[in-house]
């Protein structure tokens, strides 16, 4: 078993609770550093999943520490992407300078997104955001100057300070120090007074109330810094993909990222990394699942002869090979983990570490979960 | 002047044709708010699996058009009831945010087994309203349009005679407000839950079979329900009136601006409506402002 | 000077009058309890107080401030505190959150110095952290420090309710109740904290109680309502010998 001493109060305003947890995520750095030369055929679906962690990390703070749950972020990922491209491209603008304006363009959108909020609870935050998204949807598609509407637009690779980061390996470092910089300051708020007024908003707004907290700025801050990291993810998202167009921001995407949220496991940065990994890299699984199940049934069949073989490989290949399948897919996962895992990835992850680090003394109750009864949320 | 006037009364007609299916849509996702206070994504997605039902017992099995409509009811009807025993029961107690995902992911799986059952493309669902049309003064009135609204307002006499003059409805608004509470007064809360699913299904289901010969039969029918939830918020989410009320007005709003504005318009106009109503009068119509007594 | 001071208070809800024309004065260092049945408006003065509902009539003045209409969250900043009746503690957070998160009213710190959690915001935090100890010191809550709010019992949720009131420094402390659910040590302990409260910590105390027994222990001043109107105040034993209160409450 190990014990994690705390010895002083800026113990645990520290990053790390302790030398070993420090260690543990410097050697993943380093890992992640090493990743080009490890792993580089995967570099691109890397780079992905670095661009969905800031996402992830975006609706988190939002949705998962704030309690105001947003279907319409791809939106503000929109936003930041095309106004990025905008700077750059047909203003000009260097590649900072770009990215930091598209990024305080999208946390201004946040704010008036948040003003309207501030008077909506619950569910009808859900609703509201979900038509805001529909309705820039729609804007993408008609402002034909700025975002050259349903044609789409391509976008150049990044230039900083005339160096050219359109070699993938660069363009990975680039995302990757991004990401570390979006999870420092994330951080940062949520062990300030900041980061616990959120979560007093999520749980009892009456008591934050009662306790100081001016629920109308710091449901603003929230939706403002949420958007803020979404642009600043739109930016590199932009350069990831080559090209804009407005169906790709819908709300099929808002759906993916709040799909990242929950099964990542709400109300941990960590759930928004681990729920990064999967909605990126799940359709890279799919596929290749789809080349090799079929011939995995085929495999197992045999035993009942060629004949049975040869049809079952048959019917499963034209069963893996629909369309439609896809977001079917992606709707039982979303189904399983509500339903047996709420905790999400990082909450199994927990369990195993508990499990580990209290080895041979776990209890397999320590996590069982109580019987819950409805109460209404109506009435806050 | 004439002409003008005609315009007019006709889109008012085609306005509360459409109104009347976002009211009906609005109404299942109102039925079920008011009894298990969750709201269900997946109700456009299950209008749709209605109308592919209905178009399948039609078309497939060669079943009368008004037998394969009560059928495809009564069908989905169940699967609502169904889903509420199997999936949906698991989940009660947990926040109300994790039960949204979890309706979004049921939706998904809809459509998914829609387009693996029936394919992605487009059908025609035979009516016996199909190209009929009579002409009304200078009004072309379309008879598919007159049956949804005459369907309408049939399923909503019924329905609020169910509520008003039985238990059910007041046994329902207890499960919704305290469901241990509910327990307790032996309400059989699972009970209710499943029934109230299956009205809201078999609402979704006539939605579909009522909508289908207008905009026709294809997985994607169920996006509908984004509008619809305009309508249910219009209207003031737990008013079974002011989800009628609220799909009529997004109804005519939208054929009118359709017409009168500029282009672009009519796709947002029910979200441009949601989201004014939200910032300005958030109950709705018909709805109530509650307050947690501390 | 006027330390706190309620004018004619009244309230409607919808044709319920839950308030009528109630006036009181709190001195400072006192234990005030307002007694009554349920239903009298106890709480709903509480309410009115911390700006949750707002009155029809009449006016609230501190330290000769009228906040009548002042917005809710810029009470705990003027100095008043409050726990309520049925525990609205931040349950998916531990004791310590919910006790930081009291001193959200001294917070100095601005958005963009926590974001860059510049060496100003941490030597606050450590600050927040001394404080919130005292009061875990006083309030002997040691245990349950890091725990979740959602695994404990109902009488160390109620202390912690307590603590994390304390932990905003106020001058005047609302006590909505303090003793109900409580078990009959444990309301013992509450009363010795009501009494040092205001001798060691001199925090003057606003209580709405039942509890007779603790009623008579700690108050220096009681006023009883029946049906949104005061209809006796003085000291605790005037009060429970007084006959309209015996007939409207107490019983007898």
């Amino acid at each position: 078993m190990r014990f994690v001493f705390r010895t002083s109060y800026a113990q645990d305003l520290t990053l790390f609770t302790d030398t070993v947890q420090r260690n543990w995520y410097i050697a993943l750095l380093l890992a992640l550093v090493a990743l080009p030369k490890l792993a580089p055929a995967y570099l691109v679906d890397i780079s992905l999943v670095l661009i969905y962690g800031l996402c992830g990390l975006s609706l988190m703070a939002l949705a998962g520490y704030t309690g105001l749950v947003s279907l319409g972020h791809a939106a503000f990922l929109g936003i930041g992407a095309y106004a990025h491209v905008y700077f750059t491209q047909d203003l000009g603008l260097p590649w900072l300078a770009s990215v930091a304006l598209a990024t305080a363009l999208t946390a201004a959108t946040g704010v008036l997104v948040g003003l309207p909020a501030l008077r909506m609870t619950g569910v009808y935050l859900t609703i509201a955001t979900l038509a805001f998204a529909l309705i820039i949807q729609e804007v993408f598609a008609r402002w034909d100057r700025v975002t050259h509407g349903l044609k789409g637009r391509p976008v150049d690779k990044p230039v900083i300070f005339g160096i050219s980061f359109a070699n993938d390996v660069a363009f990975y470092f680039l995302c990757l120090a991004f990401l570390i910089g979006g999870l420092w300051l994330t951080r940062n708020l949520l062990r300030s007074p900041t980061g616990r007024a959120w979560v007093a908003i999520r749980d009892s707004e009456i008591a934050a109330q009662s306790m100081g907290v001016n629920l109308a700025a710091y449901k603003t801050m929230a939706f403002s810094y949420s958007a803020a990291l979404m642009g600043l993810a739109g930016a590199l998202f932009a350069h990831k993909i080559g090209f804009l167009a407005p169906d790709i921001f819908s709300v099929l995407l808002s759906i993916q990222f709040l799909l990242m949220v929950v099964v990542g496991g709400l109300g941990s940065l960590h759930g928004a990394l681990f729920g990064a990994v999967f909605v990126a890299l799940l359709p890279v699984m799919i596929s290749q699942a789809r080349d090799s199940v079929p011939a995995w049934v085929g495999a197992i069949v045999s035993i009942l002869g060629k004949g049975a073989s040869d049809a079952a490989f048959g019917a499963t290949d034209r069963f893996v090979k629909q369309p439609g399948l896809e977001p079917g897919i992606f709707g039982l996962i979303l189904v399983l983990f509500i339903l047996f895992e709420p905790l999400g990835i990082y909450g199994r992850w927990v369990k195993l570490r508990v499990y580990f680090s209290t080895f041979p003394l776990y209890k397999a109750s320590t996590f069982k979960r109580q019987r819950a009864y409805m109460r209404s949320e109506r009435l806050r | 002047m004439e002409g003008s006037l005609d315009i007019v009364l006709q889109l008012v007609l085609n306005g509360l044709a459409v109104g009347c299916i976002y009211g009906l849509v609005a109404l299942g996702f109102v039925l079920i708010y008011k009894a298990t206070e969750l709201v269900n994504f997946a109700q456009g997605d299950l209008m749709m699996l209605g109308a592919f039902t209905c178009y399948m017992f039609v078309v497939w099995y060669g079943i009368g058009y008004w037998v394969a409509f009560a059928a495809a009811v009564a069908v989905v009807g169940l699967f609502g009831a169904l889903l509420d025993a199997t999936v949906l029961r698991r989940v009660l107690g947990q926040p109300q945010f994790a039960v949204v995902m979890l309706t979004i992911g049921l939706g998904a799986m809809f459509r998914s087994f829609a387009s693996i059952v029936w394919g992605t493309e487009i059908y025609t669902l035979p009516t016996p309203f199909s190209a009929h049309t009579s002409r009304i003064g200078g009004v072309s009135v379309s008879h598919e349009y007159v049956s949804i609204i005459v369907g309408t307002v049939v399923l909503c006499a019924v329905l609020y005679a169910f509520f008003t003059y039985t238990r059910v409805g007041v046994a329902m608004q207890a499960v919704s407000q305290n469901q241990l509470a509910a327990y307790y007064m032996g309400i059989p809360v699972k009970l209710m839950c499943s029934l109230i699913w299956a009205i809201s299904a078999g609402v979704a289901a006539i939605a579909g079979v009522l909508l289908a010969p207008v905009s026709l039969v294809d997985i994607n029918l169920g996006f509908i329900g984004l509008k619809a939830f305009a309508a249910a918020v219009l209207g003031g989410f737990g008013s079974i009136p002011g989800a009628l009320v609220g799909g009529i007005t997004i109804g005519l709003i939208e054929l009118f601006s359709g017409t009168y504005l500029p282009a672009g318009f009519k796709d947002v106009a029910a979200y441009l409506v949601l989201l004014i109503v939200l910032a300005v009068r958030p109950q709705g119509i018909f709805g109530a402002v509650g307050r947690k007594k501390v | 000077m006027t330390f706190f001071k309620a004018e004619g208070l009244g309230v409607n809800f919808g044709g319920v009058r839950a308030l009528d024309g109630v006036s009181f004065e709190v001195e400072p260092g006192q234990v005030f309890t307002i007694i009554g049945p349920n239903g009298a408006g106890k709480t709903t003065i509480f309410n009115l107080i911390s700006r949750i509902y707002d009155p029809s009539q009449g006016r609230l003045v501190w330290n000769d401030e009228d906040i009548t209409r002042v917005p809710a969250h810029e009470i705990a900043a003027r100095g008043i505190a409050r726990t309520f009746q049925n525990i609205e503690l931040f349950e998916h957070a531990t004791v310590l959150d919910n006790l930081l998160l009291g001193r959200h009213a001294h917070k100095r710190s601005r958005f963009f110095g926590e974001l860059l959690f510049l060496p100003r915001v941490r030597v606050r935090e450590l600050e927040h952290r001394e404080a919130a100890e005292q009061i875990i010191d006083f309030l002997d809550l040691h245990a349950y420090r890091d725990r979740l709010i959602a695994n404990l019992p109902y009488g160390v949720r109620k202390v912690v309710e307590l603590a994390r009131a304390l932990c905003t420094r106020p001058k005047l402390l609302l006590l909505d109740e303090p003793s109900s659910g409580l078990s009959v040590e444990e309301t013992e302990d509450m009363a010795f904290w009501i009494q040092d409260i205001r001798n060691l910590l001199h925090i003057t105390v606003l209580m709405v109680e039942h509890d007779m027994s603790l009623v008579s222990a700690v108050s220096d001043r009681v006023l009883a309502l029946n049906y949104g109107r005061a209809i006796a105040e003085g000291s605790a034993r005037e009060v429970q010998e007084h006959p309209e209160v015996v007939k409207a409450y107490l019983g007898g």
